[in-house]
């Protein structure tokens, strides 16, 4: 049944003939194209869908679009001013919030922005200078996981300010240069360079810009955790529904039904054959028209099911007679990992206090407010996959051993990507739509749904931890003790890494004689655990951070103190055996955090007193947390590939592989090629991501963008600088400026040389659709050493370091906790954009603040992000970022990354300030309010049994 | 999918809700369908195939009002309505469930009335609704009865609503509108969060500030939203002083049946609920 529906867009009228109960949102982008409106969950609950209404937000996911006949609807496209209905494609043509956001930093990833601006726009209509209490009301409904929501509260003060006063705009150039001047880029807060579509609505999403005549895929997935499976007679299936084109099945598969991270551990079917072993694994795929695949219910397709008893636990996993996961993998241990340095026992034993702790963390969801999408289609013998991934070349090899081609059969196109945090490092939609498409000569693409997405990709592993440590009189650590376990899920994928990365990272950013820190990852049958910001040292911060408040305690000495004594710092040696010669600031973090860390504790206590006298249920506290983090892959090769070419014209293109996840790598990698080249960054071109057209710069993964592409497109800008001044015969203090068909040298006596680039031959670059006259290039891999069996070996060539400080308040009586404020000291080398890093800073501590107190997935329960709970608006307190730039010899302007290092001592320093409010150490998370409220009344009974034997005693 | 009317007057509703009846096809009435969606995205998003009733042109069911003895809210008053219309101070604990329901995408359509009518045991309007002794109206072409909110839901997503039944309003006895209302909703975060319990409470006070009546309801620990009697019925005389949460005893909340999920253990409920009914009283008498 349809009817006809007349309402306006962004002041145009539209008639569409649709089905009068289909979502406003996907009328609005499937029939009228505007797909600046973001589908995240399709439950009201993420917001990225929110347009406005005869002038109120809401969520076009939840609006019958009959219910909007005759009514005036706006979305982002209506922003700003663009052509009617376009999307602002101009700086001056974006509105005053979009120039906010975009000068603020206040979009990263981007899918959430439209919304966002949307939601904002209610502020327009209040009071001049809005309160942050009245920003987040009016914000609230929708999520960003990406930013930690400062920098967007920050950017909507400011764009209500601009409105109000008025159409003349200040200029809103960030750009630092003035004509005929050129100012460093790096160092500058640049805008980011893929920031206008981004707050414009305009950037491409894995699910927003489909192939011609594509047909829809979707998986049918696993209602069990453990389960054989037969898939019946197909026949009526297909005869019911006639529009579905073709049912993949495992032994569909072209290639190698197996895929994973590790060239060893390839051990996760594309399609599940016979078993499977995690709720959510995919055991068929469905491809036909849209209306049919929606039409199909799971419980039409014949799969007969004999469920089995799963494997719930690492418990059960390592018992005696325990299902095998995988019969190549004894007892489940998929692997160990073991960092072993000096008697640990004995240096315990002559401690003059010890410690010891156990910690339990869960599943995390990164909860990516775009979930994967993407489309593939076959062109001649190659296939071409455009998607929503962190890592292009990786994929191009799985996909190509999936369906048994060469890797350069494979094109991998990424998408605008909406989120990441690890979790679009694996395959997702890649090894179905592909196949689907080589096998139909089709366009296919695939679109999870928010509890696929949950059921179906990996988590951040879920740890079991033991940890002991030991210092002398004077405070200085002596021993420390560390095992982990990780439950890995279901199959391999990122488990390797977190078990060799987490001992030698298990004791902290501290200088320890004798270490002995092991790891296992087990197999269950829960969902696969993989990559997830911080690759299980945030979970190992957890345990460390906890001894370290708890042997201060024991000595008397200040928390910070006793974590500055102990401090790596330059001329420390690791666990790993690593001298660190350079750019180890943690000190320097530490000094700068003390004067807050003292007037907060101090004011703390002042509060509680009065509080106390009061009779009042709330407590403040004030905790610390202090991590460093090894840059790119543990002691192993993982190198860079950039380009940069000029064109003909003098036209400047940076040919990056490394994919911008909203982290900003793209700005960061313009901005450091520019300054090599010596040009202005708003000069430089952009081809990203595609492995036609760019070579490989690995995997945006491990904080390695900036430190590890980022010397790539640093010696790409000095390799093409040099051929430049070669061509004019300049010396190196000489500038250039490229254009008009000519690159001019001007030499510092004030003589100018100019090159015609016409006349150049045209030189081969990876793609092969340009011709570059000239053609920078640079190869960055990191100096790394094997660790042997004792893990000792140098695992990374540079640390990043920092430390943070929380205060929250607690109610004692309900055990609720809000965070008040945080300041966080970050080396981090050189900041290279510091707007870009302070966003990684707040974005990595609101995710460090959700695993402190709010996320727990569950599999089966939690698959919403209204059970699965993530920080909204209202629970990030303001957060001051202190950069600290202990120049890395070996980066890029002396830089490192952030991105990871960030999240890290988030959770640890607010499950300390919540012992400092309370006396009670949570040590199992999230610190949901039932736990922290039954901590405290363990403390409060044990108080009450103390007073009732000293009344005993005095009786 | 099945079909769809949106009807402009409630007799053409009812008629519509009567003839699904007698085909034994019963419709599935939408208004501000912000529980409509997500109730039927399970892992797929799949066309669904209800015959769809939806209210939402009844212009006429918006404007919440008093009326003689209270006041009406109409079945399409949005939680938006309720935050922006001028009420008196009984209303300021629904008021600030108004706030707390979703984010203002929700709030300016979803209705009072479809957050009742859904009937979820964290729905925030309900024990205020309750503390309120709100009147259900229900419409059907067989006539038109009245049913207290104590009676009108039954269970976790049941109501005592026949499936031609609409409905059109509530009715909220106002005769002491001097009374003052709170709402305590407890969840692990600041916005967008389902509670993990809540209380409502509305205080009556003489000149004499002596509690004249007091109604307590208790949400997200049972299956439906409770009110507490026989807490009520120790206040009711008392003055309405500070300490007053000292009334409160643990077998005041006994008949609560809290359970165990991912956002607390039923002993961290049932504690906290107490907790929230002495700081409600408190804030009340204050």
């Amino acid at each position: 049944m349809t009817v006809w529906v007349s309402f306006e867009v962004n002041g145009g009228p539209v008639d569409v003939e649709v089905e009068p109960m289909r979502r406003l949102a996907d009328v609005l982008r499937d029939d009228l194209g505007l797909t600046g409106t973001k589908i995240g969950c399709n439950a009201g609950d993420c917001g990225a869908c929110t347009v406005r209404i005869d002038g109120q937000q809401a969520c076009a996911c939840l609006v019958p679009v009959a219910q909007v006949a005759g009514c005036q609807v706006r979305t982002i496209e209506g922003m700003g001013a663009g052509a009617p209905g376009a999307p602002a494609r101009e700086f001056a043509d974006l509105g005053d919030l979009q120039r906010a956001f975009l000068e603020a930093g206040a979009a990263q990833c981007g899918i959430c922005t439209p919304g966002m601006l949307m939601a904002a726009e209610d502020l327009l209509e209040g009071p001049a200078d809005p309160t942050e209490a009245q920003i987040g009301d009016a914000i609230a409904g929708v999520l960003c996981r990406c930013t930690g929501y400062r920098k967007i509260v920050e950017a909507i003060v400011h764009g209500v300010v601009a409105h109000r006063s008025g159409p003349a705009h200040p200029s809103g150039d960030t750009r630092p240069d003035a004509p005929g001047t050129r100012q460093p880029a790096v160092g500058a807060r640049l805008a980011k360079v893929d920031g206008i579509e981004r707050v414009a609505g305009s950037a491409i999403y894995g699910a927003d810009q489909p192939p011609a005549e594509f047909l829809v895929l979707r998986a049918v997935r696993s209602p069990h955790a453990r389960a054989r499976f037969r898939i019946g007679d197909l026949g009526p299936l297909r005869q019911r529904f006639p529009g579905l084109v073709l049912v993949l099945t495992a032994a569909d598969i072209p290639g190698q039904n197996r895929y994973g991270i590790y060239a060893t551990g390839k051990d996760q079917p594309a399609l599940a054959d016979g078993e499977v072993r995690h709720r959510g694994e995919a055991v068929l795929a469905l491809v036909g028209d849209a209306r049919t695949i929606e039409g199909i219910d799971d419980a039409d397709v014949p799969i007969d099911w004999e469920p089995l008893p799963p494997v719930r636990d690492m418990d059960a996993a390592t018992a005696e007679g325990a299902p095998l996961l995988h019969p190549n993998v004894p007892s489940n241990v998929l692997i160990s990992g073991r960092v072993a340095r000096g008697d640990v026992e004995d240096a315990l034993r002559r401690s003059v206090v010890s410690a010891e702790v156990d910690v339990e963390t869960t599943f995390v969801e990164h909860a990516y407010i775009e979930p994967e999408a993407g489309s593939a289609r076959r062109v001649g013998d190659r296939i071409e996959l455009f998607v929503s991934t962190q890592t292009p070349y990786m994929d191009r090899d799985e996909v190509a051993l999936i369906l048994g081609l060469r890797p350069h059969q494979v094109r991998i196109i990424p998408s605008a990507v909406g989120g990441g945090f690890g979790g679009k490092l694996d395959l997702s939609v890649h090894p179905l739509i592909a196949t689907a498409a080589w096998l139909l000569d089709r366009p296919v693409r695939a679109i999870w749904t928010r509890p696929e997405s949950m059921a179906a990709s990996p988590k951040r592993h879920p740890s079991r931890i033991r940890a002991r440590a030991g210092a002398d009189a004077e405070g200085q650590l002596t021993a420390f003790e560390f095992h982990a376990d990780f439950d890995t899920g279901a199959y391999a994928s990122w488990g390797p890494t977190v078990a060799n990365r987490v001992p030698v990272h298990a004791m902290g950013p501290y200088e320890v004689p004798a270490v002995l820190a092991t790891t296992r990852a087990i197999h269950t049958n829960n969902p696969p655990a993989g990559a997830f910001r911080g690759f299980g040292v945030p979970q190992a911060a957890i345990a460390h951070e906890a001894l370290m408040d708890d042997l201060a305690a024991q000595l008397g000495i200040d928390a910070l103190e006793f974590r500055l004594r102990n401090a790596l710092r330059a001329g420390s040696v690791t666990a790993t055996g690593q001298a660190l010669r350079a750019s180890a600031g943690l000190p320097a973090c530490l000094e700068a955090l003390r004067p807050h860390w003292a007037s907060w504790r101090s004011a703390t206590e002042a509060w509680n007193a009065v509080q106390s006298a009061a009779g009042g249920p709330a407590r403040r506290g004030v905790g610390i947390g202090a991590m460093w983090y090894g840059i790119g892959n543990t002691s192993m090769s993982n190198p860079s590939t950039i380009e940069l070419g000029v064109d003909r014209a003098g036209g400047l293109t940076l040919y990056s592989g490394a994919v911008d996840i909203g982290q900003g790598a793209s700005t960061v990698l313009v901005q450091i090629a520019a300054d090599a080249l010596g040009v202005p960054a708003d000069s430089v071109g952009l081809v990203s991501g595609d492995t036609d057209r760019t070579a490989d710069a690995g995997k945006s993964s491990a904080s390695r963008q900036t430190f590890v592409s980022g010397n790539a497109a640093r010696l790409a800008g000095e390799d093409l600088r040099a051929q430049i001044l070669r061509l004019a015969e300049a010396g190196d203090g000489s500038t250039i400026s490229l254009g008009n068909g000519r690159a001019t040298v001007i030499e510092p006596g004030g003589g100018a040389i100019a090159i015609d680039l016409a006349e150049l031959t045209p030189v081969r670059a990876t793609d092969a659709s340009a011709s570059p006259v000239l053609l920078g290039r640079g190869f960055f891999d990191p100096t790394t050493t094997p660790l042997d069996a004792d893990g000792q070996g140098h695992p990374y060539a540079t640390y990043a370091f920092g430390a943070q400080i929380a205060e929250v308040e607690v109610d004692l009586e309900l055990g609720t906790t809000r965070v008040l404020r945080i300041v966080a000291a970050h080396d981090v080398g050189r900041a290279i954009n510091p707007t870009q890093v302070e966003g990684q800073i707040h974005g990595g501590i609101a995710q460090g603040l959700g695993l402190a107190l709010m996320e727990a997935y569950v599999p089966g329960r939690t698959e919403n992000l209204h059970d699965y709970l993530i920080p909204t608006v209202g629970d990030i307190p303001p957060i001051t970022c202190l950069l600290i730039e202990d120049h890395e010899p070996a980066g890029p302007y002396g830089a490192k990354g952030v991105g990871e290092p960030a999240l890290v001592p988030t959770a640890p320093a607010i499950l300390g300030a919540i012992h400092h409010a309370t006396a009670a150490r949570i040590t199992r998370v999230p610190a949901t309010p039932d736990r922290v409220r039954a901590a405290i009344r363990a403390i409060e009974s044990a108080h009450a049994a103390e007073r009732s034997d000293r009344a005993d005693l005095t009786s | 999918m099945g079909s769809y009317l949106r009807p402009t007057t409630v007799t053409e509703a009812t008629e519509a809700l009567a003839r699904a009846r007698e085909e034994g096809r019963p419709g599935t009435v939408v208004a501000g369908a912000t529980d409509h969606y997500p109730g039927r995205v399970v892992r797929v998003v799949r066309v669904v195939d209800d015959d769809v009733i939806d209210i939402s042109g009844l212009v006429g069911l918006r404007r919440i009002e008093e009326v003689g003895g209270g006041w009406h809210i109409p079945a399409l008053a949005t939680w938006t309505d309720v935050g922006t219309a001028s009420l008196p101070p009984m209303f300021d604990g629904l008021r600030r469930a108004a706030l707390a329901v979703g984010g203002r995408q929700i709030q300016n359509r979803a209705t009072v009335v479809g957050n009742l009518v859904n009937a979820s045991p964290a729905a925030d309007g309900t024990p205020n609704l309750l503390a309120l002794d709100a009147v259900v109206t229900l419409a059907s072409a067989r006539g038109e009865r009245r049913v207290p909110v104590a009676d009108f839901v039954t269970g976790n997503r049941t109501t005592v609503r026949a499936v031609d039944e609409l409905v059109t309003g509530l009715f909220v006895p106002a005769p002491d509108s001097g009374a003052r209302a709170t709402f305590l909703k407890l969840g692990s975060r600041a916005y967008l969060v389902i509670s993990i319990a809540m209380v409502a409470a509305v205080l009556a006070v003489d000149a004499t500030r002596r509690i004249t009546s007091a109604r307590v309801a208790v949400g997200a620990c049972s299956a439906v939203a409770q009110r507490l009697p026989e807490l009520e019925a120790v206040l009711r005389g008392m003055p309405a002083a500070p300490g007053i949460g000292e009334t409160v005893r643990p077998e005041h909340l006994i008949t609560l049946s809290p359970i165990d999920d991912v956002r607390g253990t039923a002993a961290y409920r049932r504690e906290a609920a107490e907790t929230l009914v002495r700081r409600a009283l408190e804030e009340l008498v204050a």
